[in-house]
Parts: C-alpha cells; structure tokens; sequence
C-alpha cells in the first residue's frame, strides 16, 4: 500500500522535474498577475499596502486553478488512471497522492514566493510570517477543492469549465487567508482566521479525495 | 471463474450490447471478436469494473466484482488501447511504478529477467518518448512476464502492433499462463494461434 | 396491501403523473401570486421609515429563501440519483437548476431594487447579497458543467459530485462571507432587517412565499416531462405517446 502511494507520488514528481518548463508556468503566472495591480491601481504606496493581502491571495487562486489541468489530464488521456482506477489500493488514497505531489509542484513556490512580493508592495514586517501561513494553510485547501474540479472536467468539451466550478469553492480559503493577513494590518490578531483556514484544509483533507476519485471514476465510464 | 449474465450497455439512447453473457474457467481464454464499434472495449471495461453495465451482472468466483471490490482487483490485470506510459520517465521506471501501483513490487533481478525475455533489456535506461508504437506496447506488455501474475488478463487488443517474433512469444506466455490454472479474455483483429481446445469465441455483432 | 412508492420511479410511469400534477401547480401559482401582489400592494401598510419601497420584499424575501431551498432539494435529487442509480431524480435536479438560479436572480434583482431607493446605492456588498450572488455561481457552475459532458449519465453523475460538493460548502462560504462582511464595517448596513411586520404584511410574504412554492414545483414538473421525453426518445413508450 505505501509503496503504490509513494509509487504515484514520485512519478508525479519525477516526470515534473524531466519538464521543469511546464511547471514555471505557475509560478510566474503568479508573479505577473500580482505585477499587473500596480501598473493597473497606480503606484500609490498607501493604496497598495491597503488591497496586497487581496491581490496576493487572489493571484494565488488563479495561479492554482490554472495548474489544475495538469492533476489528471495526461494520466486520462495515456490510460494512467484507468490502471489507478483498477489498483487494489483506494483509488482516494492515490488520488491523495497525486494532490500532494501537485501542491508541492505548484503550491509550495507561491508560499516561498508570496512574502517576497508582499515586500513589493509595502506590506509591514509583521504581516509577512502571517502572509506565509495563510499561504501555506490555504494552498494545499486550493490543490485539494481545485482535484475535485478537474476531476469532474476530465473530457469535457470547453476548456473553461473548471473555472466555474471551482473559483465559488474558493472563496472561503480566500476569506480567511487574505483576512488573516489584513487583521495584522489593522491591529488585531490572525488567529482566528489561521484556524478557520486550517479547518478548510480539514475538511478539505476529507471530502476532497473522496470527491475527486468518485469525479475520476465517472469519467472513466 | 469469471461470469457474466444478461449484459447490456446503453450508448446514449441505443442499445450497444444487449443481452451478453459469458463465462470463463480456469486454463480458458475467451476472445471477443466483433467489426469496430461492437462494444468490444465496453465489455471489456465492465469486466473490470471501469463501466458499469446498464443490466446483468459480473460475477467473479460466485461474487458481484461490484462487491469483490478490492479482491477482484488484485486478481486482475488489464491492458487497455492506451499503456499507461510516461513519455518523460525511462522504460524502467514506468515499469517499476506500475508494477507497484499494481501491488506488486518486483526486485530488481525479477525486472533483468523480464526484460530480457521481452527483448528490451538494452533499452531499459530510455526515455519511451522515443520507443516505437511496436515497442510501447511491449513494454506494457512485459507486466505478463513477472512471476505470480494475476490470475484473470483482461487485454485490449493485445497483438496490435507487434512484430512477429513479438506476437509468437504473446501467445507463447498466454499458454504458459492457462496451463497454470490462469484465465484471460481478450479482443483482436488479427488471426492468432491461441491454444487450441481451450479458445472460446464470442462473437459481438452476429 | 402497501403502495408501491418505486412505481414512481420511473420515468415511463412519472411522465403523465407530472402530467396530471403540473397544471394544478401552475394554477396554485398564479392564484396565490395575484392573492400575494394584491396583500402586499394594497393592503399591507405603507412603512414609516421606508415608504412603499420596502413592498419589494414581498418577491425579493420568498426569492431569496427558494433560491436556497431549491439549492438543497437539487443536491439532494442529485445525490439519489448518484446512489440508487434512479434517472429520474437525476432529470428532476436538471429540472430544478434554472428554477434555482432564476430565484437567485430574482433576490439579486430585486435586492439591488431595493438598495438604490434605500441606501441610494444599486449593490453594496452585504453579506446576504454577496452569499446570493456566490450561490448564483454554484447554479452556473453546475448547469455548465452538465452541459459540457455529451453523454447524459456522465453528465448526471458529474454534476451530482458537484452538487453534493456544493451542498457541503454552502455554508462554509455563507459563514465566510458572514464573517468576513462584520470585519469590514464599512458596509455592515443589513438587507434582512426587515419593517416590523405588521399582520398584514406577514401574510402577504406567506402567501408569496407558496406562490413561489407553486411556481417552482410547476416549473420542475413541466421541465421534467420535457427532459424526460428528449431522454427517453427512443423507446417505444414515447413512439406510442404520438400515435395515441
């Protein structure tokens, strides 16, 4: 069973690191978009400072949503998840495996990354950490909503789909992590929303691998 | 054994298969001929379990794989159009993952062997990007050769694109796996010796 | 002797009982709404603070509550048909989705006509609106999706996911918005604290609100002859519903 787990997981990895090309899309995904708000805003030091918990955090979700074709649609189309499907193991744990290996890929570099933008834009020193673990607590709530989605596209017609339902689902991780990292701005304290996000990600850890391997398997029908 | 009763798939409003049963024993090999678009590849997908059938039942010994769940898979190996390999990762590593995806994690000396029974051995450190159709398939045919292969082989179309050479020690290793109490159900195109006295045939489209 | 309550399970014998059904509900409808406008318009008082435009909660109130209502009861058709396999509760969430979403519209529409006369503002970012215009997006999301996949069992088991997904999240995301709307006190003002209600005020919403219970049945089962017939147009119990 741990084998096949981790048998998944470092394909995944592996074959990410043969394309390294195709994964830095993500990544500078993120840093262009969080570029774009000034040059559309104005440099306004004041302004920018007010809305960077916002743009960081909504550049996150898109960056995350645009990585999602990349969960499942080549092992779809070579036949991969047929032979997932039909491994003795819980097709949920797989799935689990392959979430993981997705969110180091693509959401770990935005939690590296997201504090060293937030200096861009003035963001005081202590809201920097809090920007960190909201990102870190949030990223893996958005690999594992974002699974569920591309699960459910696989073969669809229309590529934009996956956008629609999945942006609505992120709108608590949004929530609690650019609020986390406003109520340091304000002078309260980022507990609450720290543990509301970690308890998305609870939830998320649950319901999420379930989902996804019930959205794969229909697909494969 | 492998049986299935009043089978029948409902491809958006038309009936695709209706009414299919079949029934394999070990040592037996059953091969599903039909034109293209018969619902060859369907029933072999709710034979595994992929697709569930509109009506009927799949029974493996006795049991709905439905309900055999995870039994039922380890039992089972199966090989679709498509082999499951990554363009970017060596003949080797696909091999190995999917051997331990399937459960079964084989030793290094166990991959040298089956290598160099398939004839791949010298190619094992490749990336498959550049292995031929002919020789993918191999690759993902050489899952057959480990010892203690699973007891049911569901394969889809098997044979195409394989030499001569390649298709005789297909056939070959299918015996081998019959006379050990193995079953195996499959489709093809092309006219194939399968053990004799122990083929059934199924037609789809008759 | 006991009922057999699957007999209705099926589409071939569903088909003429919505048949049979529709036409009251329609007529339910059109009934309790002319009942409902008359209440709400001329004999509900005028409000002391709000004037005559706080008349609008008679449509925006019932809307609003059925939007959600009929989110539930979809994901809950939804979730049958993914479980027991049962097409027909798969073509009644089909059915009920555009009614949902239409009553989203209706509470964001007539929200907004309410902000303007109220706060002199078209939209302002209130909890109740914003959670209104997100489940707007879960109705889109869920119709998209269906109508992306060809084949229509994918499709209904794919959205059923989503829907049940959907179902779970709801208030995670009214909880989010809640909480995140009293962080940013700027625009705390509520659309839900409504007049107090005199007699005749609450009546009037009553009788809204099974006006729009009536709308929404009627428009499901008339919806749902139409899927069940596009669905089901090969076999031969539709052939014989022409030639009858």
């Amino acid at each position: 069973m741990r084998d096949a787990l981790r048998a998944v997981f470092l394909r995944d990895i592996l074959q990410a690191w043969r394309r390294r090309a195709d994964w830095l899309t993500t990544f500078f995904f993120f840093i262009i978009v969080v570029s774009l708000f000034p040059l559309g805003v104005g440099p306004e030091p004041a302004i920018l400072r007010v809305i960077a918990p916002g743009i960081l955090w909504v550049a996150a979700l898109l960056a995350s949503m645009l990585a999602l074709p990349r969960m499942f649609a080549s092992d779809y189309t070579d036949g991969t998840l047929e032979q997932l499907t039909l491994a003795p193991q819980p097709l949920s744990l797989l799935v689990l495996s392959k979430i993981v290996a997705h969110w180091l890929l693509t959401g770990l570099p935005l939690v590296l990354m997201g504090p060293l933008l937030g200096l861009q834009f003035g963001m005081a020193p202590d809201m920097l950490p809090v920007l960190f673990y909201s990102l870190l607590l949030g990223t893996p709530c958005l690999s594992l909503i974002g699974a569920i989605g591309a699960g459910l596209t696989l073969g669809v017609r229309g590529s934009g789909v996956v956008a629609l339902l999945v942006l609505p689902l992120y709108i608590p991780v949004l929530i609690f992590g650019s609020g986390a990292v406003e109520a340091v701005g304000v002078g309260t304290a980022p507990g609450g929303h720290l543990s509301l996000l970690g308890a998305v990600l609870m939830i998320s850890l649950v319901v999420s691998p379930l989902a996804s391997a019930a959205a794969v398997r229909v697909a494969l029908e | 054994m492998l049986e299935a009763r009043d089978i029948a798939c409902l491809k958006g409003s038309r009936w695709l298969l209706r009414g299919v049963a079949l029934r394999v024993e070990p040592g037996e090999v059953l091969w599903i001929e039909g034109r293209n678009g018969s619902g060859k590849t369907t029933l072999l997908r709710m034979l595994c379990g992929l697709t569930p059938p509109d009506e009927g039942v799949i029974q493996w010994v006795g049991q709905p794989i439905v309900d055999a769940g995870e039994a039922y898979r380890r039992e089972l190996l199966y090989l679709g159009h498509a082999n499951a390999l990554k363009d970017d990762l060596t003949l080797e590593e696909n091999l190995r993952s999917a051997m331990q995806i399937a459960g079964r994690t084989a030793r290094s000396d166990e991959f040298d062997e089956v290598l160099a029974q398939c004839g791949l051995i010298d190619r094992r450190e490749l990336p498959v990007r550049v292995l031929s159709q002919g020789q993918r398939r191999r690759v993902a045919l050489s899952r057959l050769w480990f010892p203690d292969a699973p007891k049911l082989w569901i394969l889809d179309e098997p044979f195409a694109a394989l030499d001569v050479e390649s298709v005789q020690r297909l056939s070959d290793r299918l015996g081998r796996h019959l006379d050990g109490g193995g079953m195996a159900v499959l489709t093809t195109h092309q006219e194939v010796a399968l053990p004799a006295g122990r083929t059934q045939r199924l037609r789809l489209d008759a | 002797m006991s009922f057999n309550w699957f007999r209705y399970s099926s589409p071939q014998t569903f088909y003429p009982l919505a048949g049979r059904l529709a036409p009251f509900f329609w007529i339910a409808a059109v009934a309790l709404t002319i009942a409902g406008l008359y209440i709400g318009f001329f004999v509900a008082p005028t409000d002391f603070q709000q004037g005559d435009s706080y008349r609008i909660i008679f449509i925006h109130v019932p809307a609003a509550w059925m939007s959600m209502f009929i989110y539930v009861v979809m994901a809950g058709w939804a979730a049958a048909g993914l479980i027991f396999n049962t097409r027909l509760s798969s073509m009644m969430a089909n059915a009920l989705a555009p009614t949902g979403a239409l009553m989203t519209a209706i509470a964001l529409w007539t929200g907004a006509l309410w902000g303007r006369p109220t706060w002199g503002t078209w939209w302002v970012w209130d909890a109740r609106l914003t959670s209104e215009l997100i489940l707007l997006f879960l109705y889109v999301g869920f119709m998209a999706l269906h109508a992306s996949i060809d084949d229509p069992r994918r499709a209904d088991k794919a959205a059923a996911i989503l829907a049940i997904v959907g179902v779970v999240n709801v208030p995670i995301i009214y909880f989010s918005v809640k909480w995140w709307n009293t962080l940013h006190q700027g625009s705390s003002v509520s659309i839900t604290r409504a007049p107090s209600m005199a007699s005749t005020m609450l009546l009037g919403m009553l009788v809204m609100v099974f006006a729009f219970w009536a709308y929404s049945i009627a428009t499901a089962l008339t919806r749902v002859r139409g899927i069940i017939l596009e669905r089901e147009r090969h076999a031969a119990w539709v052939a014989q519903l022409g030639t009858e």
